[in-house]
């Protein structure tokens, strides 16, 4: 399973990023999501949004083993192991790999939850098997 | 403080001081945000008198408890001060993401003062605070200076920017965001030029508390899914507010060659199905909201790109200008964004002067040479041109067709479609008691957004003159600009129909504070009435003279459309008033009462 968007449908309402950062921190922050939003404005005027893939490329760099699979069987940052070596940053093929010192004492990234999907008004995003959609 | 950034900001331009201090609970308690945050400070710290184009004048702007927060449409931001083109009250809303990044740097309101000695931005990142030098960004449009702003500060700054109409001093100059965002009406933006700041660049790294993070989710998650569950979604997803073109122009609403009928020959080419075949090219939403009304469009005939046009700039730069081709609205309304003039008055001083022009009253020595005859796309933008820079005829038009047209005289008042001063926005109101009561009342002027009652006007009967159609007028007078109060959008309400008591336990778990509807009206009702107090205290003899609807609704039915004929008889306006007054607790020269002030806890802050 894993999170797919389609741009074409995207309006760049940041629903999808204070519902993450909600659900990875409680807290009410679109800085600390793991998705990215790139407007492209005022031209072309179209939105570019990033989302993870579940590759793995991240646990397979990460020195210390902090990233993990969860239930959902997404790989998640546990963030008692994380030392902020940005490791994982570079590798990831989306750009959707997070670490922002000033924000957070560890990396962060999709961990599968949902929200966005729940909150994003015009079904941009949604969850599926990578067979599935293929 | 739950729900809240938490501080105000002050700044001094004058002197190029800056103070946070931390936001009033007993402020959030009584006023609770946004635009009644606004109409407070405005009564409390603007002095009696002031000039809207001195220091005294304030510019605050205002987000809101659910801004920036999980809830739909959570990204209104208040823009108050006293008007420079009315002499009154002045409340705009703007959308976009810039009241979402005021939270994240833990501000409620930024109330701006003095006046600059040079032209400045203001930056704002967490909490460094700074006055820059904005000398390179005088004259320039505000796409292009949001553009370089973002480009210097980077994406994540969220940027509100005047453009030459508020440099130069046109009356109804607006503030730009988001390259098509606008807090358009009243001229907030005359006065942030005036003050010379040329931008406000925010960015924000703190999350917002909230007193309850489980239910505040629950909540959230629940108003996400009856919107996404609404009937109305998709409709409203591809057209936005342009789905009711086609409706004002069936029921003769729509505003056509200066609100001379209500139906446009033309029409048909300007509908929302139209629109979107021909310009739209993605759809773009405010903060948070799952049913974006705003539509970004690519007009190939002049290879540009603009945010809408949306109901209300179609009806004004459109039919009321004899314009029946979607790309040159579109083209209109880039000028007037860049520019950083309203649309909707703009087009009504445009309107009005072809009207003038037609008629004889003006000829092509006062217009610069302009052929104003309506429907003319070439002059109506070389005419939005000059009137943002104030520049011969345009001057004449710049300061807002009240002025324009006493200055000019020869009847020319009659046909002036304005209350208070403000410019009608975009609801022909011939045969529409409600809809022209709300007009006549409104807090700002002749603007539709507290109380869009023409909807109501059809169900129950157009010509009614009845107490129901005055209180449904004071009940969406009170409750609609609660949105604009609480930093949320309405149009989740009043196009999705979702039931509003959705809100109550949402903005119980942010702000840890429990309140019905019935409490937020009781705000709404004294937001309302503080500011009747405002008009009155700046304006002498202020009272039912300045509550008359534009002479054209009871002087000159239409001859053409669906309303051809109809005409609201100008007894029946005053008698409006009067259960409007009565309703309203309010003297009949239309001053609310002691009693009313006592009941509403306004008697002190006005005594």
């Amino acid at each position: 399973m894993r999170l797919y968007v389609d741009n074409a449908k995207c309006s760049g309402c940041r629903a999808c990023l204070v519902a993450c950062s909600l659900n990875l921190f409680e807290e009410n922050n679109p800085k600390k999501a793991a998705l990215r939003l790139i407007p492209h404005f005022p031209a072309p005027g179209v939105f570019e949004m990033k989302v993870c893939t579940q590759c793995g490329k991240c646990a397979d760099e990460c020195p210390t083993g902090a990233i993990k699979k969860n239930d959902r069987g997404a790989y998640y940052v546990d963030f008692s192991e994380c030392t902020l070596c940005e490791a994982c940053v570079p590798v990831c093929p989306e750009d959707v790999m997070f670490v922002r010192a000033e924000l957070a004492d560890a990396a962060w990234k999709c961990d599968l939850c949902g929200d966005c999907v729940s909150v994003c008004g015009m079904s941009a995003l949604w969850i599926a098997d990578e067979a599935a959609a293929a | 403080m739950n729900g809240y950034g938490g501080n105000i900001l002050r700044v001094n331009l004058t002197t190029g001081k800056t103070i946070k201090e931390p936001t009033p609970p007993e402020l959030a308690r009584d006023f609770i945000g946004g635009r009644g945050f606004g109409a407070y400070l405005l009564f409390k710290e603007v002095p009696q008198g002031a000039d809207p184009l001195g220091p005294e004048n304030k510019l605050i702007i205002s987000s809101g408890p659910l801004a920036g927060l999980m809830i739909p449409g959570a990204g209104k931001c208040d823009f108050t001060c006293k008007s420079p083109l009315t002499g009154g009250y002045a409340s705009s809303s703007l959308g976009g993401m810039f009241t979402a990044e005021l939270k994240y740097a833990g501000i409620d309101s930024i109330i701006l003062d003095g006046i600059s000695p040079k032209p400045v931005y203001l930056f704002i990142d967490d909490d460094k605070i700074e006055l820059r030098d904005a000398a390179s960004l005088w004259g320039k449009g505000t796409i292009g200076v949001e553009k370089e702003l973002k480009e210097k500060l980077g994406e994540e700054f969220q940027i509100a920017v005047i453009g030459p109409g508020g440099e130069n001093g046109v009356s109804y100059a607006c503030i730009n965001h988001d390259y098509g965002r606008e807090a358009g009406r009243g001229g907030v933006g005359t006065v942030m030029g005036v003050k010379k700041v040329k931008a406000i660049a925010v960015h924000g790294t703190q999350s917002i508390p909230v007193a309850d993070v489980e239910g505040y989710r629950k909540a959230g998650m629940a108003l996400f899914k009856v919107c996404k569950e609404a009937d109305g979604l998709k409709p409203w997803q591809d057209y936005g507010t342009t789905i009711v073109v086609s409706w004002c122009d069936e029921v003769g609403a729509l505003p056509t060659r200066n609100f001379s009928a209500g139906s446009f020959e033309g029409g048909k080419t300007l509908y929302g199905p139209v629109m979107r075949e021909q310009i739209v090219i993605t759809d773009k939403g405010c903060f948070g909201c799952p049913s974006p009304c705003g539509k970004y469009s690519r007009m190939k005939r002049y290879n540009t790109n603009v945010e809408g046009p949306e109901y209300e700039t179609i009806g004004m730069l459109g039919s009321n200008l004899g314009i029946p081709d979607i790309q040159d609205v579109a083209q209109a309304n880039l000028l007037c964004d860049d520019l950083g003039v309203d649309t909707i008055s703009t087009g009504a001083c445009i309107s009005w002067a072809m009207e003038c022009y037609e008629k004889g009253i003006l000829t092509m020595q006062d217009t610069d040479g302009l052929e104003l005859k309506f429907g003319n796309v070439e002059a109506v933008f070389k005419l939005i041109e000059k009137i943002a820079r104030r520049e011969g005829f345009g001057a004449l038009l710049a300061q807002g067709v009240k002025k324009a047209s006493k200055k000019t005289g020869q009847g020319s008042e009659k046909f002036a479609i304005q209350v208070k001063g403000m410019e009608q926005s975009a609801y022909a109101t011939h045969n529409a008691t409600a809809m022209l009561l709300a007009y006549m009342t409104c807090d700002v002027g002749a603007h539709h957004n507290r109380a869009w009652a023409i909807t109501y006007d059809l169900q129950v009967g157009r010509d009614l003159v009845k107490p129901e159609k005055v209180a449904r007028v004071i009940w969406l007078q009170n409750f609609r600009p609660m949105f604009d109060v609480l930093g949320a959008c309405r149009l989740q309400w009043v196009e999705l129909g979702i039931d509003r008591d959705l809100y109550v336990p949402a903005l119980e778990a942010i702000t840890g504070v429990r309140r019905t509807w019935e409490d937020l009206e009781k705000v709404g009702e004294r937001i309302w009435n503080l500011t009747r107090l405002y008009w009155a205290r700046e304006n002498a003899g202020f009272g039912r003279e300045w509550d008359q609807p534009a002479p054209r609704f009871y002087l000159e039915p239409p001859k053409t459309g669906v309303t051809a004929g109809q005409i609201t008889k100008y007894e029946d306006a005053q008698k409006l008033l009067d259960m409007y007054y009565e309703q309203r607790g309010w003297t009949p020269a239309g001053l609310p009462t002691p009693e009313t002030l006592s009941r509403l806890g306004l008697a002190s802050l006005v005594a």
